[in-house]
């Protein structure tokens, strides 16, 4: 079960065992199973462009994810393929998208970077850096307009908050969320680089939640590797939000085991020794062992949950790889609602 | 039918539209308590209250990004930019975001949102106030550009802009604010997109063009027949994209002979598309190349002589015309 968004939190002696974290688990193992998939299939030219996997990040995506209801809506930017999944929506169709087949998400128009779905509360995937913070602010406005009492969380990384958007974006949260208007959740990826520049290096405040505050916007920062404390924020922030209508920030601090995209190769910017260390906490094992120590998870189990994940994996693999291309004449639709362009052709023969 | 400012057709669109459907919504910079910069908004604060006329900060990709987002999610927003030359720091929004989301979406969402505001030469406002952006915008899949010469067409242009599914630049001329004419009554009058039409009748030369430019054109119509007997037909396009040049076709195989008027630059201008067009597929029927008139490739001086030098007047026009009939 990919989809694990939260029903409802029934109290239980001990909240860590009951079968929601199991499936936390399970999703998380697929996200990365997934990504791990998406790196080989990049690497046999299965998919083009450009490909940024969240190997390492995965318990940012479930532990805020799962803690939504089902109308509430995400925006993130081109590192969005663990959203999707956390979501609900089907790897397949994640997988053919990436692949550029008809068959994908988007009809194969959006690729690795742009996925979208709407159905199941994405509402993109986006590729230039913090563009999408207006438009998720806007979402949340939209909401309240209409009277309803769904939350929009907005995904972004660290890099994002040197660009004008992201500050336009905050202040005017902060403004609408005086009035209630703005029920937003920010997340910042922190992972301590902007592509290859490290923090230090490209934020003159390296306090990055301080620099939220400055838009009267509250802020958290929590570990991110640990899906026990995102989840437990999480829990809290989402209710918060959705009752007073007022932004929210959190600042999840992780590292990405893999590199900036598919092309980063060499990562000159960082050691492997800095990324060893890292690789120890990897959020995946912090959840699998507290299970097995608190619940007693067998290693059978988790062996169980990895290969249902491997299989899901491949199972999208095969799903994209038998997908028919799209239809040539997909290339003019969705261009405008009316009026779209005819085809070149069309027009040098009149 | 009443007779209307320009200003005030754009104000009763706006707010005939906003009665209509409560997901219509507007913001932008001092448009509320301060009535805005050209008074377009005046009493909208008033009627419908500070959720649906929103006073921004001056922040532009603040304003177009967020009603991105507010048109996915089933509003209607219009953004007013104190003039389009501000709308260029948004750029990325209007053009990454608001153009794009449907396609890479593969059509999961519309964008139901209109950019508005006013642009082109006023008087002495120098470099960055003065310039006009419908080829800047006409070149990018995704959105409509609409360019209105009259109060008629201002509102029932605006009126098709915010019932629509798509973004649209509905770029005003800051120069028509006060130009009166008659504008129907009816709160169902609405001028589709990719419509032009034939603003003056003639059979001598095919005069294109849109927006301020077309009133000027139509001036230079009345003084040529009067003075040297020559009839130009002037073609208004109302939109440039989509841009409909079936009646410039139609035209040029009556008259074989055409100008463009643009207010903008001359290279990669609006014209410069235009004429390409009517060489491709009118090149038997054209006794002429086809001729252009645009404002100079220099940014906008300030001194008031040199200014209007910059721009294009009546007489840029005339020996146009006359140089399609060879009468130079």
């Amino acid at each position: 079960m990919a989809n694990v968004k939260k029903e409802s939190s029934t109290a239980v002696a001990d909240p860590v065992c009951a079968p929601e974290w199991t499936d936390i688990l399970r999703q998380m193992f697929l996200i990365r199973r997934f990504e791990e998939a998406t790196e080989r299939e990049f690497r046999r030219g299965k998919i083009g462009g450009y490909l940024h996997v969240y190997i390492g990040q995965e318990a940012i995506a479930s532990g805020i994810i799962t803690a939504l209801q089902k109308d509430d809506a995400v925006f993130c930017g081109y590192r969005d393929h663990a959203q999707a999944l956390a979501l609900g929506s089907d790897p397949g169709k994640i997988m053919a998208e990436l692949f550029g087949k008809g068959t994908g998400l988007s009809k194969g128009k959006g690729g690795s970077m742009h996925l979208f779905d709407a159905e199941h509360g994405l509402y993109g995937g986006y590729g230039i850096v913090g563009g999408h913070l207006t438009l998720a602010a806007g979402a949340a406005y939209a909401a309240r307009y209409q009277e309803t009492d769904k939350v929009v969380v907005c995904y972004f990384g660290d890099g994002a908050m040197n660009i004008g958007s992201f500050h336009e974006a905050m202040n005017m949260a902060g403004l609408w969320g005086h009035q209630g208007m703005c029920p937003i959740i920010f997340v910042i990826e922190n992972n301590g680089y902007a592509m290859g520049t490290a923090l230090e290096r490209h934020s003159a405040l390296t306090d990055l939640s301080a620099r939220v505050q400055a838009y009267d916007i509250p802020t958290e920062k929590v570990d991110g590797q640990d899906i026990f404390a995102v989840r437990e924020l999480a829990d809290r922030v989402v209710k918060q939000v959705r009752e007073t209508g007022k932004p929210f920030c959190i600042e999840a601090v992780t590292y990405r085991f893999s590199g900036h995209g598919a092309a980063d190769i060499l990562q000159p910017y960082r050691s492997k020794e800095e990324v060893e260390r890292h690789r120890h906490r990897d959020p995946l094992e912090i959840l699998r062992k507290r299970l097995h120590e608190v619940c007693g998870l067998s290693d059978e189990d988790v062996k169980a949950m990895d290969e249902w994940a491997t299989a899901e994996a491949a199972r999208a693999v095969k799903f994209a790889d038998e997908s028919p291309v799209p239809d040539p004449a997909e290339l003019f639709t969705d261009v405008v609602a009316e009026h779209g362009p005819r085809p070149v052709a069309e027009t040098e023969t009149e | 039918m009443a007779e209307k400012s320009y200003r005030d057709a754009i104000r009763d669109a706006m707010m005939e539209e906003m009665d209509r459907d409560p997901n219509v919504l507007i913001m932008g910079e001092d448009i509320g308590v301060y009535e805005g910069t050209f008074r377009i908004t005046a009493g909208m604060l008033k009627k419908y209250g500070p959720k649906r006329v929103i006073d921004t900060p001056i922040a532009e990709a603040g304003m177009a990004g967020t009603a991105v987002g507010m048109a996915m999610f089933g509003l209607r927003p219009i953004v007013e930019m104190m003039t389009m030359n501000f709308a260029i720091v948004a750029a990325d929004q209007i053009l990454n975001h608001a153009a794009k989301v449907r396609y890479f979406s593969g059509g999961q969402v519309d964008v139901p949102m209109v950019i508005r505001g006013p642009q082109g030469a006023g008087v002495q406002l120098s470099a960055q106030h003065s310039q006009t952006f419908e080829s800047f915008y006409g070149h990018f899949p995704g959105i409509h550009v609409v360019a209105p010469a009259t109060p008629a067409d201002a509102k029932g242009l605006l009126k098709t802009a915010i019932r629509g599914k798509d973004p649209v630049i509905f770029l005003e001329s800051a120069a028509l604010y006060g130009m009166k004419g008659d504008v129907p009554d009816d709160p169902d009058f609405t001028v589709p997109f990719g419509k032009s039409h034939v603003a003056r009748e003639g059979k001598d030369v095919t005069i294109v063009s849109y927006s301020r430019m077309l009133q000027l054109s139509l001036v230079v119509a009345e003084k040529l027949a009067k003075d040297e007997g020559i009839e130009c037909e002037v073609i208004d396009l109302r939109s440039l994209r989509p841009l409909d040049l079936d009646p410039v076709y139609a035209s040029v195989q009556k008259t074989h002979r055409a100008v463009v008027v643009q207010e903008q630059w001359k290279p990669f201008g609006a014209a410069a598309e235009i004429s390409a067009s009517i060489t491709e597929t009118m090149f038997d029927e054209l006794d002429a190349p086809v001729a252009r008139v645009t404002g100079e490739d220099v940014p906008m001086p300030y001194a008031r002589n040199l200014e209007l030098l910059a721009t294009p007047h009546e007489e840029h026009v005339i020996r146009a015309v006359k140089k399609v009939m060879y009468r130079a």
